[in-house]
């Protein structure tokens, strides 16, 4: 085992002999509350600038004694890695994949949001705010929210100076397009792909960083486990992907930013890789885990087609501009669309929302295509899907002005299903897509482990219980380019010169030893059955019983059988080939490990949270119109999940969310 | 929705950089046409696993063919027999039942195999690192209106932009080229006017970061045959022009000292 | 516990080092894959405009011995006075040799490089989709080519082996003799026909090539590379080919 560990020295300035007793420089803070969110004074508008204008600063000579750990290399994570080593800090950047870039980001399609008010359709910071906390029906922290809306306008000013080809009108200016949740152009894109242009724009600056020497790249390396010595966030301990082998680094701060936990699902429209491994270890290392049942589903995905499938593929929301979304109005039509007249159809989105029509948020727009599936008026060979139709713009645009805006999207669609969308309509049915939910952060971004930050979708901060389109782009690179960068130097200054623990300290060794015993120990099981096949088993309980609707008895049934199935995973599973080269089914192993446990907080909060609220919806807490019923009077708070060494027994703490600008008011789309 | 019975897949087998490598026979029973053909692969891995064989390794994530972590050369082709698609989007309709399918790593130099059917591309981030960016420190971007971009120019550089950086030029090439991975990267920054400042440099440094690793540019097109996006060769010409003229520009610089 | 012992190093600094750089410019281009392009697109245009007048130069043939000939010694007599007899005709000569050795060596450059660049091969058989016989085998229509060159010289301008297996004799300055003499062999002119094919194929890769490796694919006319190779490569064979054609036929003859 002693030859696996590296002799990694990781701050290498600061290794003086007497490591084992060097004294943490900051001391665990003492909160006054347990969860203080530490929310800047002054008016809403006021909060962020007040906030600079106090924070403490390092002189650009000092930064380089400082050692930032940023892992992922996403939108927030390579935006993060970047300004930091622009800033002057020593960066260590960590990605599981090949390339940084590869991060899930790049998958995003529709756009990103900006309240730049180019259209002059009335545009402000305040509406893009109002929206995206109605959006995320009133369960989001206001002053994270405002800031979020503020710094939107100088990521598309900083997108565009790093050469992010948005698309563009004839006069040269920048187009923009509506998306759901919003009565507003504000919605900036390139083609159908921008989460890849704005990803590929970070990654450049991050690779110049590279390039010049400020940051370090440990690529096909994961997170195995987050270190804490003396209340702080000492480092973390990799596992290298292609070697094995298990290290240690240290650092004198450490960014998480390694997204969302959607795979917990199994069938999600998130990429194989995506996993909740380092939101999960620095949870169970004390950062406490805010608001797990806010899961997003996306109203428009490629419907399963058979058991094989291993993933499934999002068609943006931009569709739904021009698409128009209808199911048969008689149930066990089976009909080909074409041959069913309009007054047979049943267009839902349009007649029961009709200032919003067909571009309702996903929430609603999910449940209402589940509704439509569930009262068998589904369509496709095994009925699980609503139409998404492009005859009438077709009619309307002309095929060639459909075929710019989605053209992309079109031949993604057929390719995946081998049928025509320009001749038939698409066939979409809701799958997860995105989390809300995630490691709780205060305004700083710092989660309750002191040193540590998430940014980015693995933490919980700005979308309240529901998201909005073209908005996670948005948190990224906000959290990324501008909130991070500048928080972060508010806990490093005190730190100036003080010696940090460094690799060889006994925490970082039994870390290390701790998480090379965990992987062997999953190839020793020698069991029957794959980690695919537990992972499949889990998200099968998971979406039935906590994902789209949700209600008290499919949450205890699967509360009983998570653990079962847990037991049966920590004693069945067959893990072949070994630990000291590639192996792509031990790395999935610990992967199912983590999602396993955080699909047990996830069904506990999703019990505990009593209400109906964006993407959680409980049945028993709907409208008679079947929408959800929020209670403000007992809910309006972030569960706070506290690891007690059981996610079955974790402790629920609140933070109460006050609400000074916007008056709570019931989410209507109508 | 139907299937396809009794696939032969011949796959190439190597425990690491050092392994000599082989190719592997497997049987495929019957395999729905909706599965993909990364799906097949995992339904094959399961099968290995239960019969406690080590899974085939190779690099995979999105699925959605825009990653551009899958690779996989399918019966001799880049990406396999489907024009402008990705592996993870291929769906085994392309093939019929009794087919022998032969699947083999990317093969370069650049790119060393690390396992089975896993290559290590870094040498394309090199490139990147070397001049694939605008010098844009974060905080100092004018407003994004300012300058107004063309909309071919715009789109033009979005075509380039399209790139997924998944190395299928490279593979197909017969002479393991990367110029048409660098030409989209070059053109998309120096299409743009807010790439014009480091234009000359950029190529430069790109170019001759490029030679370090890869072969020569020989025009086959081959590359755009294989490319899952469909990046045109005329990206390659812009980025040979542009090099020429900055070694010229460079020379005047010297001159003028 | 099977634990692996090593470790891979972070990437860092990856842009730092200052590449090193030759003093002459051209040197310098010339010692990158694009620049050896450059070289191979610049000699190959002068090769071309080369074979190109040579062909319309002997089409002068079909007119009769006395103005072929003259075409010969109008050769020779270029730009005299200015310069002394035959020294443009040198001039030129020695273009063309420096063109076609940096033609030749830039390729080999490249070959090297190319064949490096994937030292392990394709196990299994590969499926081109567009690069073509004349793109593939671009250097064996090369090597024929220059092969070819060398017995075409010492046919017909040094006159070794112009009289071998026939009764007449090389005669310096009767052009149109010689021709004929040669071309009247049969496995002279079969030789004469094949590598001019090659050189055809060689051509409709080649000359589409030198636009991309230039970078000349102005929208305008970036349709009309392909023509302009399948014409220039058409011209050349068609030409060329007819002497023989025309020899064996008796349309050219003493």
């Amino acid at each position: 085992m002693a030859t696996a560990r590296t002799v990694k020295k990781a701050p290498a300035k600061k290794a003086p002999a007497k490591k084992a007793v060097a004294r943490p420089a900051a001391p665990p803070r003492a909160r006054a509350k347990p969860l203080d969110a530490k929310i800047p004074k002054g008016p809403i508008t006021d909060k962020w600038d007040n906030y600079k204008a106090d924070m403490k600063l390092i002189n650009p000579n000092n930064k380089r004694k400082f050692k930032v750990i940023v892992v992922g290399s996403g939108l927030a994570g390579a935006s993060a890695a970047a300004s930091l080593a622009e800033l002057g800090y020593d960066v260590d950047v960590f990605t599981f994949h090949d390339s940084p870039r590869r991060a899930h980001s790049i998958a995003a399609q529709g756009g990103i949001n900006a309240a730049k008010n180019y259209r002059g359709d009335g545009d402000s910071v305040h509406r893009l705010f109002y929206d995206t906390i109605k959006g995320g029906d009133f369960r989001a922290r206001e002053a994270n929210v405002y800031r979020l809306a503020q710094t939107s306008v100088n990521i598309i000013d900083q997108m565009v100076a790093q050469g992010v080809p948005f698309a563009r009108e004839y006069g040269g200016l920048l187009d923009t397009r509506s998306f759901g949740g919003s009565q507003l152009q504000r919605t900036f894109y390139a083609r159908g792909q921008t989460g890849q242009q704005l990803l590929l724009g970070a990654y450049q600056q991050l690779a110049r960083q590279i390039g010049l020497g400020t940051v370090k790249l440990w690529n096909r390396s994961e997170l195995v486990d987050v270190v804490t010595i003396d209340g702080r966030c000492a480092g973390i301990v990799t596992r290298d992907l292609v070697t094995g082998a298990v290290q240690s680094h240290a650092a004198h701060a450490t960014v998480l930013a390694t997204g969302g936990y959607g795979n917990v699902f199994f069938l999600s429209t998130n990429a194989m890789q995506c996993n909740v491994t380092a939101g999960w270890r620095a949870h169970r290392k004390g950062a406490f885990f805010a608001n797990p049942c806010y899961t997003q589903i996306h109203p428009t995905c490629i419907p399963q087609s058979d058991d094989t499938q291993s993933k499934l593929t999002l068609m943006s929301e931009s569709l739904r501009n021009d698409g128009r979304v209808w199911v048969p109005l008689k149930a066990g039509d089976e009909r080909p669309a074409a041959q069913i007249p309009e007054a047979e159809r049943d267009y839902y989105l349009e007649r029961m929302y009709p200032s919003f029509g067909n571009l309702a948020p996903r929430d609603i727009a999910s449940r209402a295509a589940k509704r439509a599936v569930d009262s068998g008026r589904g369509v496709g060979p095994l009925k699980n899907g609503v139409n998404l139709d492009f005859a009438a713009a077709i009619a309307r645009l002309g095929k060639d002005v459909v075929k710019e805006r989605y053209g992309n999207l079109f031949d993604m669609y057929q390719r995946i299903t081998g049928e025509d969308p320009y001749a038939t309509p698409m066939r979409m049915y809701p799958a997860s897509h995105y989390t809300m939910g995630g490691l709780w952060v205060d305004y700083e971004l710092m989660t309750t482990i002191p040193g540590l930050y998430a940014a980015g979708e693995v933490n919980f901060s700005d979308h309240g219980a529901n998201r909005l389109g073209a908005s996670a782009l948005m948190q990224g690179l906000a959290d990324g380019y501008f909130v991070l960068p500048q928080t972060i130097g508010n806990y490093l200054a005190p730190m100036l010169n003080k010696p940090i623990p460094g690799v060889e300290h006994p925490e970082f060794r039994a870390a290390e030893e701790e998480a090379a015993q965990r992987f062997q120990g999953y190839l020793n099981i020698g069991g029957t059955r794959s980690p695919d096949w537990f992972h499949r088993e889990l998200g099968k309980i998971i979406w039935n019983d906590c994902g789209m609707a949700r209600d008290k008895a499919g949450l205890q049934r699967a509360l009983s059988e998570l653990p079962a199935l847990y037991d049966e995973f920590k004693t069945d599973l067959r893990v072949t080939g070994d630990g000291a080269s590639v192996n792509q089914t031990l790395e999935k192993a610990g992967r199912v490990d983590d999602f396993f446990q955080l699909g047990m907080l996830m069904c506990r909060d999703a019990l505990e949270r009593r209400e109906s609220c964006g993407g959680h919806f409980r049945t028993e807490y709907q409208d008679a119109e079947g929408e959800a019923q929020r209670d403000d009077a007992n809910f309006a708070h972030v569960a706070a999940w506290e690891f007690t060494g059981d996610p079955m027994k974790s402790t629920r703490h609140k933070e109460e969310l006050e609400f000074e600008t916007i008056h709570l008011a019931k989410r209507s789309y109508k | 929705m139907s299937h396809l019975e009794n696939l032969v897949l011949k796959i190439w087998r190597q425990n690491g950089p050092g392994d000599a490598g082989r190719f592997q026979s497997y049987r495929i029973d019957r395999i729905s046409d909706e599965a993909s053909f990364l799906e097949m692969l995992d339904v094959l891995n399961e099968k290995l696993i239960g019969e406690g064989l080590e899974a085939i390794t190779f690099d995979h994530d999105c699925r959605e063919g825009i990653c551009g972590t899958c690779s996989l050369m399918i019966d001799g082709r880049a990406h396999g027999p489907q024009k402008g698609t990705a592996t993870c989007q291929l769906h085994m309709r392309m093939f019929k039942s009794g087919d022998t399918i032969v699947v083999e790593p990317w093969r370069a130099t650049a790119f060393p195999i690390i396992k089975d059917l896993m290559v290590d591309r870094s040498a394309f981030d090199r490139i990147i690192e070397s001049g694939g960016f605008i010098t844009a420190s974060t905080g100092g971007a004018p407003e994004a209106n300012l300058t107004p971009v063309p909309k071919p120019v715009a789109d033009a550089a979005m075509d380039a932009a399209e790139c997924i950086g998944c190395g299928a030029c490279v593979a197909a090439c017969p002479n393991g080229a990367a110029n048409l991975f660098a030409a989209a990267k070059v053109s998309h920054l120096n299409l743009l006017p807010q790439g014009q400042a480091e234009r000359w440099s950029r190529v430069q440094a790109m170019v001759e970061s490029m030679d370090d690793y890869f072969g020569s540019c020989t025009n086959h097109g081959e590359c755009e045959a294989a490319c899952p996006k469909e990046i045109s060769i005329d990206f390659i010409a812009l980025m040979h022009s542009d090099y020429l003229k900055a070694k010229i520009k460079d020379r005047k610089l010297i001159s003028q000292q | 516990m099977a634990q692996a012992v090593q470790s891979r190093p972070p990437v860092t600094g990856s842009a730092v080092t200052p590449r090193k750089r030759r003093k002459f410019f051209l040197l310098d281009l010339y010692s990158t894959a694009v620049g050896k392009k450059y070289a191979m697109a610049i000699s190959g245009i002068m090769l071309i405009g080369f074979v190109l007048a040579h062909m319309i130069g002997n089409l002068k043939m079909f007119l009769g011995a006395e103005d072929f000939n003259h075409y010969g010694e109008f050769l020779r007599e270029l730009l005299v006075p200015i310069l002394p007899r035959t020294v443009a005709l040198w001039l030129m000569r020695f273009g063309l040799i420096a063109a076609v050795g940096v033609h030749i060596h830039a390729a080999y450059g490249l070959t090297i490089l190319n064949h490096q660049a994937r030292s392990v091969k394709y196990q299994g058989p590969r499926d081109y989709q567009v690069a073509n016989f004349a793109s593939r085998t671009m250097r064996w229509s090369g090597i024929i080519v220059f092969l070819f060159l060398f017995w075409h010289l010492a046919d017909l301008t040094w006159g070794w082996w112009n009289a071998v297996g026939n009764d007449g004799t090389f005669v310096r300055g009767d052009v149109y003799g010689n021709v004929v003499r040669s071309f009247e062999r049969v496995p002279v002119s079969v030789l004469y026909i094949v590598a001019n094919i090659a050189l055809g194929f060689h051509l409709f890769h080649g000359v589409w090539s030198l636009f991309q490796s230039m970078g000349w694919n102005n929208p305008r006319f970036k349709a009309w590379r392909r023509y302009i190779a399948v014409g220039i490569a058409t011209m050349i064979v068609v030409g060329n080919v007819s002497f023989p054609l025309a020899v064996l036929a008796g349309i050219v003859g003493e």
